[in-house]
């Protein structure tokens, strides 16, 4: 996953300071979050069971967890019976090996894909193009950033980093149907967008896409989407290729009378979004049907008693949008798929030990996150545990030492001691010749790059 | 050498060894407490929200009539199932995409209607209904909502419907925000979208 | 009514008038106060990742207060972190911050105050979500004779401190407290006054590198003070 992005794994920190100094790239992120959380919080607060559906969302995520086996042998049989093809991938590897078989046999050169972030986790675009196969993004934002040969920055609004000169200027460069002149105004940039994917669609052969839901008693993929390439890319081709997390699993067709409430308000803040489409093994649209069945890392995260509830997420991204992090250091600084608060949990799971290390250190623990999960996943607990997990394996010598003299410090006696030294101690540390000297030391000068320690009434001239 | 299916399942049973499974809690509400008329008076908010057109009727054929020589509707598909009074049109017998573009305009009609969200759901095992790429892939859409189908809640549509049945579930046309957060409405899929409440 | 008086790490070592305004306010109110040894609640190890060198701080609050019916501590971070351990009912029940205390145990929210200031309230994470103080903050200050309770925009946003996220992004971390004083500066309150010193002690610093006039103040400090 991270390999597509920098290939290496730089930390957060180094990361976020980057994208602090983006001016542009934090202005349109601090108005894209504000925006679609103000959204979102109008169309909860018009539900009034809103927690008892987040309650059941919670609860029906971790119960087909619970049985996961079971749901996905049952949905194999229900999807197959109804002539369509079930793949099981353990990793990236094996679900692009997948896909470009497909393509190779019926003697695919090209597909269009659907917007799909578990595509993106295995880096399909690249393997299929590094194998002569040309993958054509046809959500407007992803289309953006492909022919600008980007990552994403955001979710649910991958382009917002570019403001509408740039696309204008990309389109202008890089499609052929952008005509002379064109301006900058969105409406004529996504009708340029129509006129240019209009064609791919009515003529692709193959698409590749993922799915918001899969339900095991029946087989059944739902994708949830606003543009309509979504409908395009699942009903027009005579293959369509699906990649599905192992947890997008859920056990009954009626689980979605709560999922398509959560999902809509929770994601874009409308009450439904434009469109959604329901297909299984069989029916009008694509003559082969084919699902991959994905685990890259989910499983291992399934086996971590208290990371597994990162499972439940439904990809809504409204944890992003109130996070403060996140708001401030966007999309490219997580250097993963899944950016903010679920992917400062999800990301070093599915990667396994040692890898995305700092992430989950990028946060306050403030909770916003936790207030608006749609299935209540309690992000900053996991946060937590996947620190200490962190810190077991891979914390340095001094900082153990620090934290342990720290806890020594802070029983009883310890207390008493520092109480004294600090008030002795205390006209000292205001004064501006220990400002000085701490901004040379190792962890003081963090704190002291921006802030004094504060007067209080101990060291303060009455 | 195991396959990777039995591998995944394997290493899933491995990995949950012990975890509980409980019954989830359902406590959300079903129904909505409107009457049948303020739902109907519901749709109608949310669809005329979403920039289509709503027009109650008693007499389908004329409404649709109307509504094509208003907006200059032309060349017409229609699925094989469509009540032939309600309108003359070329039945799709697995018309091409590239046939299907030539078209100004599809007409269906509907399984059912939800109030609150004001989403209409194609159910396209239905003759009346037809396949996926009819309702996509002409420009204009004319779909035929009967007030008996119109419930309130997502819940209450669930129920009614077949996860075997292919749906497709409209609210309003598509639309992106992705340039500056600025909503364009009708990118691919019918940009025009008039809906029709049979009253009869 | 056994109360004991958690004074917090931070404010037996640095933040020390909070305590003393702490015990002024409960023993005004006629509350005794059993004397208890202090120790530290175990929060920043804790969420630093530490949970086995918080054991031992946990274990000890547990033993020191287990005369008292009420642990009441001038510090919402605190006692939140407390009332998460889920396996110690008996502590969790015991635990109350201060304004919980007085308005929902002792049932007042005038405790004869005076603070003729204009003050704003930064709400905190912990006051929040965690130990879900909702409004009992402002009743209190709203009681006091001469307080001009001046509302803070964004309040629900976090001021950035996080414990070591202060200093392990201490970028990010200072991005977050640019926002927050320019909020509180916006209100022209003279004093921020919070229910958790943690946050005071980056904002302060904050306010305090800028040449604010701006002061921080604990949330007992106030209802302790009867002298203008």
């Amino acid at each position: 996953m991270a390999k597509g992005y920098s290939g290496v794994s730089l930390p957060f920190p180094t990361l976020a300071k980057t994208a602090l100094e983006d001016t542009q790239l934090r202005t349109n992120l601090a108005r894209a979050t504000t925006t679609i959380r103000n959204k979102r919080a109008k169309v909860v607060a018009e539900v009034g069971d809103w927690e008892a559906l987040r309650q059941a969302g919670h609860d029906i995520k971790m119960e087909s967890l619970s049985n996961l086996s079971t749901h996905l042998t049952q949905f194999e049989k229900e999807f197959t019976s109804a002539g369509g093809h079930v793949h099981w991938a353990r990793n990236s590897q094996e679900a692009c090996e997948i896909v470009a078989r497909i393509a190779k046999e019926n003697q695919v050169t090209s597909v269009v894909k659907v917007k799909s972030l578990t595509t993106d986790e295995i880096n399909l675009n690249e393997y299929l193009g590094a194998r002569g196969i040309e993958a054509k993004e046809t959500d407007l934002a992803e289309l953006i950033v492909q022919l600008a040969d980007e990552h994403p920055s955001h979710i649910l609004v991958p382009a917002i980093h570019k403001n509408r000169d740039q696309i204008r200027d990309l389109f202008v460069e890089k499609i052929a149907e952008a005509r002379e002149g064109l301006s900058n105004n969105p409406r004529d940039l996504a009708m340029t967008a129509r006129v240019h994917l209009r064609n791919r669609f009515l003529s692709a052969r193959m698409a590749v896409s993922g799915a918001n839901f899969a339900i095991a008693e029946s087989g059944t993929l739902c994708v949830v989407e606003s543009e309509g390439n979504g409908r395009m890319c699942l009903t027009l081709p005579e293959i369509l290729v699906s990649v599905v997390g192992i947890e997008k699993i859920l056990p009954k067709w009626t689980d979605l009378e709560v999922f398509l409430q959560l999902l809509p308000r929770s994601s874009t803040g409308e009450r439904m979004n434009p469109y959604t489409s329901f297909w299984t093994g069989a029916g009008d649209g694509p003559s082969q049907r084919h699902v991959i069945l994905l685990d890259n890392g989910r499983i291992q995260t399934l086996a971590d008693e208290n990371g597994r509830e990162a499972l439940a997420c439904i990809r809504c991204s409204a944890c992003m949008n109130v996070c403060p992090v996140y708001e401030r250091t966007g999309g490219h600084s997580y250097n993963s798929v899944y950016p903010g608060p679920i992917g400062a949990i999800i990301t070093p799971q599915l990667l396994g030990p040692g890898l995305a290390k700092t992430l989950p250190f990028a946060s306050t623990l403030c909770g916003a996150c936790y207030d608006v999960c749609p299935v209540k996943i309690n992000i900053p607990k996991i946060l937590v545990h996947l620190r200490a997990n962190e810190n077991r394996a891979n914390a340095s010598i001094s900082e153990k030492l620090a934290m342990r003299a720290a806890a020594y410090a802070l029983r009883p006696d310890g207390l008493k001691i520092l109480a004294r030294l600090i008030r002795a101690t205390s006209p000292l540390l205001t004064s501006s010749a220990f400002t000085k000297l701490s901004k040379s030391l190792p962890v003081a000068k963090k704190w002291m790059a921006f802030r004094d320690i504060p007067r209080t009434r101990l060291n303060k001239k009455p | 050498m195991t396959s990777s299916r039995d591998d995944i399942l394997k290493r899933i049973d491995q990995a949950k060894l012990g975890m509980k499974a409980t019954s989830p809690s359902r406590s959300y509400e079903t129904t909505s407490p409107l009457s049948h008329e303020e739902l109907l008076d519901l749709l109608e908010d949310r669809i005329v929200d979403y920039k289509a057109t709503f027009t109650r009727s008693n007499n389908v054929p004329a409404t649709i009539a109307q509504l094509l020589s208003q907006y200059s509707l032309t060349t017409i598909v229609v699925p094989e199932g469509l009540p032939s009074d309600w309108v003359t049109g070329t039945i799709d017998h697995k018309l091409s995409s590239a046939e299907l573009d030539g078209f100004d305009v599809v007409i269906t009609s509907s399984e059912v209607a939800i109030a609150v969200t004001g989403t209409i759901i194609l159910n396209h095992s239905r003759t009346d209904q037809g396949r996926r790429a009819i309702s996509l892939v002409p420009d204009t859409h004319i779909c035929v909502v009967s007030a008996k189908n119109v419930v309130g809640t997502v819940v209450e549509a669930v129920r009614r419907l077949n996860p075997l049945d292919h749906q497709t579930w409209i609210s309003g046309p598509s639309a992106t925000s992705d340039i500056e957060l600025e909503r364009v409405e009708g990118v691919h899929g019918p940009r025009n979208l008039h809906v029709v409440l049979d009253l009869s | 009514m056994k109360v004991g008086l958690f004074a917090t790490c931070i404010n037996s070592i640095y933040f020390t008038r909070t305590v003393t305004a702490t015990r002024t306010v409960l023993e005004k109110l006629g509350v005794e106060i059993i004397e208890t040894e202090q120790v530290c609640c175990g929060q920043m190890h804790i969420n630093s990742g530490y949970p086995d060198l918080a054991k031992p701080l946990v274990d000890r609050v547990e033993k020191n207060f287990k005369d008292c019916d009420f642990i009441v501590a001038p510090s919402a971070s605190c006692i939140g972190s407390l009332r998460e351990h889920e396996d110690r009912p008996e502590l969790v029940a015991k635990c109350f911050d201060l304004s919980e205390f007085l308005v929902d145990i002792l049932k007042v929210t005038d405790v004869g105050a005076t603070f003729n200031h204009r003050v704003t309230l930064h709400t905190t994470c912990h006051s929040l979500r965690v130990a879900k103080l909702g409004d009992k903050p402002q009743q209190l200050l709203r009681a006091v004779r001469g307080l001009e309770l001046i509302e803070l925009p964004e309040s629900d946003s976090c001021c950035g401190f996080g414990g070591t996220f202060s200093v392990k992004n201490s970028d990010v971390s200072g991005a977050m407290l640019a926002d927050k004083m320019r909020n509180i500066s916006s209100t022209k309150a003279e004093y921020v006054v919070s229910a958790d010193n943690s946050c005071l002690m980056h904002i302060g610093g904050g306010l305090q590198r800028e040449k604010s006039s701006i002061e921080v103040l604990h949330l007992a400090e106030i209802l302790a003070n009867t002298n203008g």
